[in-house]
């Protein structure tokens, strides 16, 4: 990762970052004086422009990309150097919008695969806060079947041409480029007729429409590709190689849980801070305010919620050392995944619990605890996004554990005879 | 699952094969017939490998492998649940780290020095029964006596009670918590053997009807033991979570081998996804576990709030989760999962006995809750 022999070493990094932190970085913004009921578009906006801002300031200060390569913008220091990052910005604000999918897995899919030109044209400004990247994967056909894409890519001269709809694209509607996994090859068998292409969000021939979740979010999208022209130079890895790149993009998706050398911040513990449930300090306020902090069940539930982000953030560097010294396969990080699913819905069944009859009817002032309620309605997108916890599991117990793969219709079968779902949408 | 790293890892090897070769299965299922569980010479051989002396400090004839004794002991305690292996592991090292730290020199050059020597085994008194059951409850009392202090209360259950020489009781004085080290032949002292569920170690009901106890049997000025009976109950549990990931991994991978080599309907068991999906959620719990509980015992040399937050988180996930691993692993095996021959229940017995012990589950949640009210205030 560091491409320098005299690497600075990281206590003095730590301490240079401390003092640039003190001097250069916001403190978190004040949650309590946000309205929560904001979710409007200006806000969103708002909020990404901040997070641009912010991720900007870090690139002047000279702490973006710091395991990326000097000579693509980045700082070409070592894991060790971000994680003591991490530890040092946790007080700070950080570019919360704009770091996933960007940092990852888009940004080393395209380290790993991309040309020497592509790398230089897009990494830079990934780091400079300029462009923010999306994940064009799930298709209303299928999202965990990544590779029975059916968006199609096909050559006209030294451009291609896409159609076809990508699906559940958090964040679409405000995004600047997309990887995209499309099909270029009907006729063999449907790993092999895969390639990834880089898509300017802005180009014509997207249409985005958002799609409302039940919370009222808007924030899913769906792109319609209709023509969709993409010169050759923005295909990245080979033509039909496409799921050579496809298994190291879903790879780097689940380091976003564990450690991963390119996300600034600490994500699973934030995460499980901020998930469905709101995390422990709103249970606690609660609590507090209706004099329950002595009462048994509600301290055991509440400490229940705190006890599962404390082992959620061990486990996340437990895991990642397993990988990094070899006991576990480098797929562990499903377990990671696995655990932020399943503690988070947890945590949103426990909110749910103590906000009492509220969160089902609430007056203006029960805003929050109402709050609990929708949470509790979207618990299961926390086994959902970023792949679902049954295919978590499948990869735990088959690459993980080594145990049979299940049997599957769609190998050596051209793809355009494979059985698939009805169509949708 | 506990990364032994340098000298440690030495440290560790020599005793997984001193328990290889010593308590093999078949043993311990001898040993469980027996009133002790365990033979003197195995545990006096134990000490010589450096089971006893971790936690204390070098100029009261201890010494640790890598500086912090807690990790190093925990890498012992993971190989005792790994094996199953009987000996008064927890009770022993509570009283040798409480005489290290706070005892006197005579404590130090008598009992101290036996316990290193694996001549004998101490016991921690602290817990007692229903209804002071609850974590921080201290009933037993210890009043003024002559020179000395009179104890009156009922200390259950106690893990090598009946085996200990010396016990480490903590009582409730009129100026606050205090601690004693009381020879196990003090007059008047009731020890009365419990049946218990597990196989490997044994439990013991003390009873303190009046035992008058000289002052020379402080541990600590009185009244001022609560911070360090804090301190001990977060030690105890760290230990005993680094046994429980030890017993866990014996039984999950028995258990995957088993799903390899069992065969119904013409396929592994280990290729039905519905059997698949239940082993990813017993690795998770499993990874989880070793984590925290790595994490725990690495804690132990932090503040107050940082080193219980990591011990009371680690013992919830472990108490609430294990037990579900080790359920899991029967249910998995079928029948033979359910009978005495199979190894399984010597490790189930184990964890089901660690879960109420030093605090159930629950109580450490309400405990984390405690915490994050005091440093929210
Ligand atoms: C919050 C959130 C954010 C998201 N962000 C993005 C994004 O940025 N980009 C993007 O491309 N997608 C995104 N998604 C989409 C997400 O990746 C898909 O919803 C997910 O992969 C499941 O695909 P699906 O919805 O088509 O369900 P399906 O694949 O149809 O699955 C339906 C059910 O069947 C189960 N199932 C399917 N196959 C198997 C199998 N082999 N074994 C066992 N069970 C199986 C699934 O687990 C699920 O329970 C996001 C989703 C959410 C909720």
């Amino acid at each position: 990762m560091s491409d320098t022999t005299d690497v600075e070493d990281v206590e003095s990094f730590a301490a240079r970052a401390r003092a640039w932190l003190a001097a250069n970085m916001p403190r978190p913004p004040d949650e309590s004086r946000r309205d929560p009921s904001d979710d409007s578009d200006e806000e969103e906006l708002r909020r990404v422009a901040r997070s641009r801002r912010l991720q900007r300031l870090l690139y002047d200060g000279g702490f973006a990309g710091i395991c990326v390569p000097s000579a693509y913008g980045g700082q070409g220091l070592t894991l060790a150097h971000q994680l003591a990052f991490n530890e040092e910005i946790a007080d700070y604000d950080y570019p919360t919008e704009t770091q996933l999918p960007t940092f990852t897995p888009c940004l080393p899919v395209i380290l790993e695969f991309g040309t020497e030109d592509q790398k230089n044209t897009h990494i830079p400004p990934m780091l400079r806060g300029e462009t923010a990247w999306m994940q064009l994967l799930s298709e209303p056909s299928g999202g965990s079947d990544v590779a029975a894409a059916l968006t199609t890519a096909a050559r006209d001269g030294d451009e291609w041409v896409l159609n076809g709809s990508k699906i559940w694209t958090t964040g679409a509607w405000w995004a600047d480029w997309g990887l995209c996994l499309a099909r270029t090859n009907w006729d063999v068998p449907k790993h092999r007729g895969l390639s990834v292409f880089m898509l300017d969000m802005h180009q014509p021939g997207i249409e985005i429409h958002r799609i409302e979740m039940l919370n009222g979010s808007r924030e899913f999208c769906q792109e319609f590709l209709t023509d969709v022209r993409v010169p050759e130079s923005l295909r990245v890895g080979a033509v039909d190689g496409g799921w050579t790149v496809g298994v190291r993009w879903m790879l780097h998706e689940r380091t976003v849980l564990g450690q991963s050398p390119y996300v600034t911040g600490e994500p699973v513990r934030r995460r499980l801070g901020q998930g469905p449930g709101g995390g422990v300090a709103p249970l606690l306020q609660r609590a507090r305010d209706l004099g329950l902090l002595t009462d048994p069940k509600a301290s055991e539930l509440i400490g229940e919620v705190f006890a599962m982000s404390v082992v959620g953030s061990t486990l996340g560097s437990h895991i990642a050392e397993g990988i990094r010294t070899g006991r576990l396969a480098e797929d562990a990080g499903a377990i990671t995944r696995l655990y932020v699913g399943t503690s988070a819905v947890r945590n949103a069944s426990i909110a749910f619990e103590l906000a009492g009859l509220s969160a089902i009817a609430w007056s203006d002032s029960e805003a929050e605890l109402g709050k609990r309620g929708i949470d509790y309605l979207m618990r299961q997108a926390a086994c959902i996004g970023g792949g679902t916890t049954e295919m978590s599991r499948n990869v735990i117990s088959e690459r993980v554990l080594g145990m049979p793969r299940e049997r599957a219709f769609d190998r050596d079968v051209p793809f355009r005879d494979v059985p698939r779902s009805a169509p949708q949408r | 699952m506990f990364r032994a790293v340098g000298d440690q890892e030495l440290f560790q090897e020599t005793t997984r094969r001193f328990l290889e070769v010593e308590v093999p299965l078949a043993k311990v299922r001898d040993l469980a017939g027996t009133t002790d569980g365990y033979e003197p010479s195995f545990w006096r051989q134990g000490a010589q490998l450096g089971w006893t002396s971790l936690l204390v400090p070098e100029d009261a004839g201890g010494g640790s492998i890598s500086g912090h004794g807690v990790v190093d002991l925990a890498l012992v305690a993971y190989e005792f649940g790994l094996h199953a292996a009987p000996g008064p592991l927890i009770g022993t090292n509570v009283v040798a780290a409480a005489l290290g730290r706070w005892g006197t020199d005579d404590q130090r050059a008598g009992p101290l020095a036996d316990l290193l020597a694996g001549d004998a085994a101490g016991a921690w008194a602290h817990a007692e029964p229903a209804p002071n059951d609850g974590l921080g409850d201290l009933a037993l009392t210890a009043t003024r006596s002559g020179d000395g202090f009179s104890l009156h209360g009922v200390k259950s259950p106690v893990e090598a009670g009946r085996q200990a020489a010396y016990i480490l009781v903590s009582a409730r004085h009129e100026s606050g918590p205090t601690q004693f080290l009381i020879p196990s032949n003090a007059p008047g002292l009731m020890i009365k053997p419990l049946h218990g569920l597990d196989m490997t170690r044994r439990h013991a009901r003390l009873e303190f009807d009046g035992v008058t106890v000289p002052s020379t049997h402080l541990v600590g000025r009185p009244g001022s033991a609560g911070a360090n009976i804090d301190w001990l109950l977060d030690l105890a549990v760290s230990i005993q979570l680094a046994e429980m990931c030890g017993a866990l991994t014996w039984a999950f991978d028995t258990t995957v081998d088993w799903a390899f080599n069992r065969y119904s309907f013409g396929r592994p068991l280990a290729s039905y996804q519905e059997l698949k999906h239940r082993f990813a959620d017993m690795k998770m719990w499993l990874e989880a576990s070793c984590a925290i509980s790595a994490d725990a015992a690495a804690a132990m040399d932090r503040d107050q709030a940082q080193r219980s937050e990591r011990v009371s988180a680690g013992k919830f996930y472990v108490g609430r989760y294990g037990p579900e691993l080790m359920q899991d692993c029967v249910q998995m095996h079928g029948g033979i999962g359910v009978t005495f021959d199979h190894d399984l229940h010597l490790f189930l017995r184990r964890i089901v006995t660690d879960v109420p012990t030093y605090g159930t589950p629950g109580q450490h949640a309400a405990r984390l809750t405690g915490i994050l009210a005091g440093a929210d205030r």
